[in-house]
């Protein structure tokens, strides 16, 4: 008998949900990609640039996972590294040079755990965009797409609103990775989820999140309604830029965790 | 500023009576006879007296012992200086996870904390600081809602008062058992320093035995300058879990102290008695001014 939280994990991960790619396709124009922290290397994990949502120019910063095999080992199956949050922070800045809103989309099992992550300092990395983000001033909105496995997912998620998908989780760690720490043993992943509290029903209600996006059983979103939920909200977010107590929110929200 | 007066003078009363107790011992290291004490690196057996004198550091090979938050405190501010603040925060289940909470009370009567980071007021050698320090003998130094609202109360009290902020880390990381919430401390922490660091204040941060995970990748790399102390693991990922990713065997001083200098992450390495003096000539050459404890 597999649990509903489980369940959701399997969905979660499925090939057959969208990426960041059709997030991009279908709800944004004229995307144009830029690349690269101007530090290191591009990371192909994070998928960033400029385009139009319906009139407004905004930047986008989304993890992409891949569906074939091939795309997914190109992505590293959005397992990000350290220049990968680098380039998120940049095109986050640019962002606010240009008053540009930002929507951050999350897909990510976690931060690449690695030889080079470590050498090129992932802490570091994830550590700066969570102090950037506090007070970038300009509207950020965060879309938990799949998976928003810890630290690695939060490097994008200092937002103002945050939606999230029916069947995404988003987690301080993986299941695997919290059976491993507490019970010593992988296997247990799939008994623990409903105490862990990963699905976006739990989030909504801890106030984690503030919008869950509905999905048919085959895992597909109504693109339009997301389109026009994203962008009532950035005009409801851009009154708040502009009497001044949009960080201010940010914070505070924050705080009360 | 009447808040900040009257917090003062409250603060200054408390040292005045501190002043006066009797300084209290804490141990925490297998002593395996009255006097003697084995070092779990070179096996050789120490006085305790020297033990404790070399600030809990095998005088033979330098091997840096883990201590707890209290002892820290002990040994880097000035005797008795200490005054804890947001002690009375109360432990969080905000999960309701399976065991939690007797959990959290095995570990408080075991260490006799009541959480896993120890924050306060302080001098070090005269200097006025706001310093916090996580406790690795409290699981394993972990950062839940408490934790990630004191080191939050702390660095906003030091923004007020502006004072430097000295944070020492040990930690796992986020606390398992907080799930979410643990993770969101991370985000509050950093936005935090982000204000305290916008109005010009200085904090340094020290990475200890061990700092990993969620609190590296929050507050512990967030500081103006970083020390590691001596041989200590300092990374994001566990070495566990980076080893089953990439199948290989991982180098021999990966996310250790030197190899954080080598890298370019830490500003120093230093041995657990130099990080008294070398703070304190940090702090007075970004202009924090010593106080005569005598006015």
């Amino acid at each position: 008998m597999i649990s509903t939280s489980w369940q959701n994990v399997l969905n979660a991960r499925s090939d057959k949900r969208p990426t960041t790619k059709d997030l991009i396709n279908n709800l944004f124009d004229s995307f144009i990609e830029l690349k690269g922290d101007a530090l290191y290397g591009d990371d192909s994990s994070i998928i960033g640039g400029v385009a139009y949502l319906k009139d407004l120019p905004i930047t986008i910063i989304g993890q992409e996972k891949g569906k074939s095999t091939e795309e997914k080992i190109k992505h590293n199956f959005g397992m990000t590294h350290p220049e990968g949050y680098r380039k998120a922070l940049r095109l986050m800045k640019q962002a606010e040079k240009f008053k540009r809103p930002i929507i951050t989309i999350i897909d990510t099992p976690g931060a690449f755990p690695g030889i080079e992550a470590e050498e090129r300092g992932q802490a570091k990395a994830i550590a700066n965009n969570l102090f950037e983000m506090m007070t970038l001033n300009t509207p950020i909105i965060s879309i938990v797409l799949g998976e928003g496995g810890s630290g690695g997912a939060l490097a994008l998620n200092v937002s103002d609103i945050t939606f999230m998908l029916k069947n995404a989780i988003y987690s301080v760690i993986s299941p695997e990775g919290f059976a491993t720490i507490l019970y010593k043993d992988a296997k247990r992943a799939s008994n623990i989820t409903d105490d862990m509290k990963i699905t976006a029903k739990d989030l909504y209600e801890f106030g984690i999140i503030d919008k869950i996006i509905d999905e048919d059983d085959n895992l597909h979103i109504n693109y339009n309604n997301l389109k026009n939920n994203l962008y009532s909200n950035i005009l409801e977010l851009i009154l708040k830029y502009e009497d001044n107590t949009l960080l201010k929110n940010r914070y505070n929200k924050y705080k009360k965790f | 500023m009447n808040d900040f007066f009257k917090s003062r003078k409250l603060f200054l009363k408390e040292f005045q009576d501190k002043i006066k107790k009797p300084k209290i011992e804490y141990t925490k290291i297998n002593i395996d006879s009255q006097d003697l004490i084995t070092c779990s690196k070179c096996k050789n057996s120490i006085e305790k007296d020297i033990f404790y004198n070399n600030l809990s550091v095998c005088p033979k090979c330098n091997n840096h012992f883990r201590i707890n938050a209290r002892t820290r405190i002990e040994y880097v501010c000035d005797n008795n200086s200490f005054h804890e603040l947001f002690d009375s925060l109360e432990i969080n289940d905000p999960l309701h996870f399976p065991g939690y909470l007797n959990k959290l009370k095995t570990y408080q009567e075991n260490t006799n904390e009541k959480e896993a980071f120890i924050c306060g007021s302080a001098f070090i050698k005269k200097i006025n600081v706001a310093i916090g320090v996580l406790d690795s003998y409290f699981m394993m130094g972990s950062m839940g809602k408490t934790v990630g609202k004191k080191v939050t109360n702390l660095i906003e009290y030091a923004k007020i008062n502006k004072l430097p902020l000295i944070i020492f880390s040990a930690s796992g990381g986020a606390r398992m058992q907080e799930g979410i919430f643990s993770l969101m401390q991370m985000a509050k922490t950093s936005g935090a320093l982000k204000y305290f660091s916008d109005e010009g204040n200085l904090y340094i941060s020290v990475l200890t035995n061990p700092t990993t995970g969620g609190v590296a990748a929050s507050f512990a790399f967030l500081g103006d300058i970083h020390i590691a102390e001596t041989e200590a693991l300092i990374g994001f990922a566990g070495q566990k879990v980076i080893k089953q990713t990439i199948g290989e065997d991982l180098p021999n001083n990966f996310q250790t102290s030197e190899f954080q200098l080598e890298k370019g992450f830490v500003d120093m390495v230093l041995n657990r008695k130099d990080i008294r003096d070398t703070i304190h000539n940090l702090l007075k050459i970004h202009n924090y001014l010593e106080v005569s404890l005598d006015d």
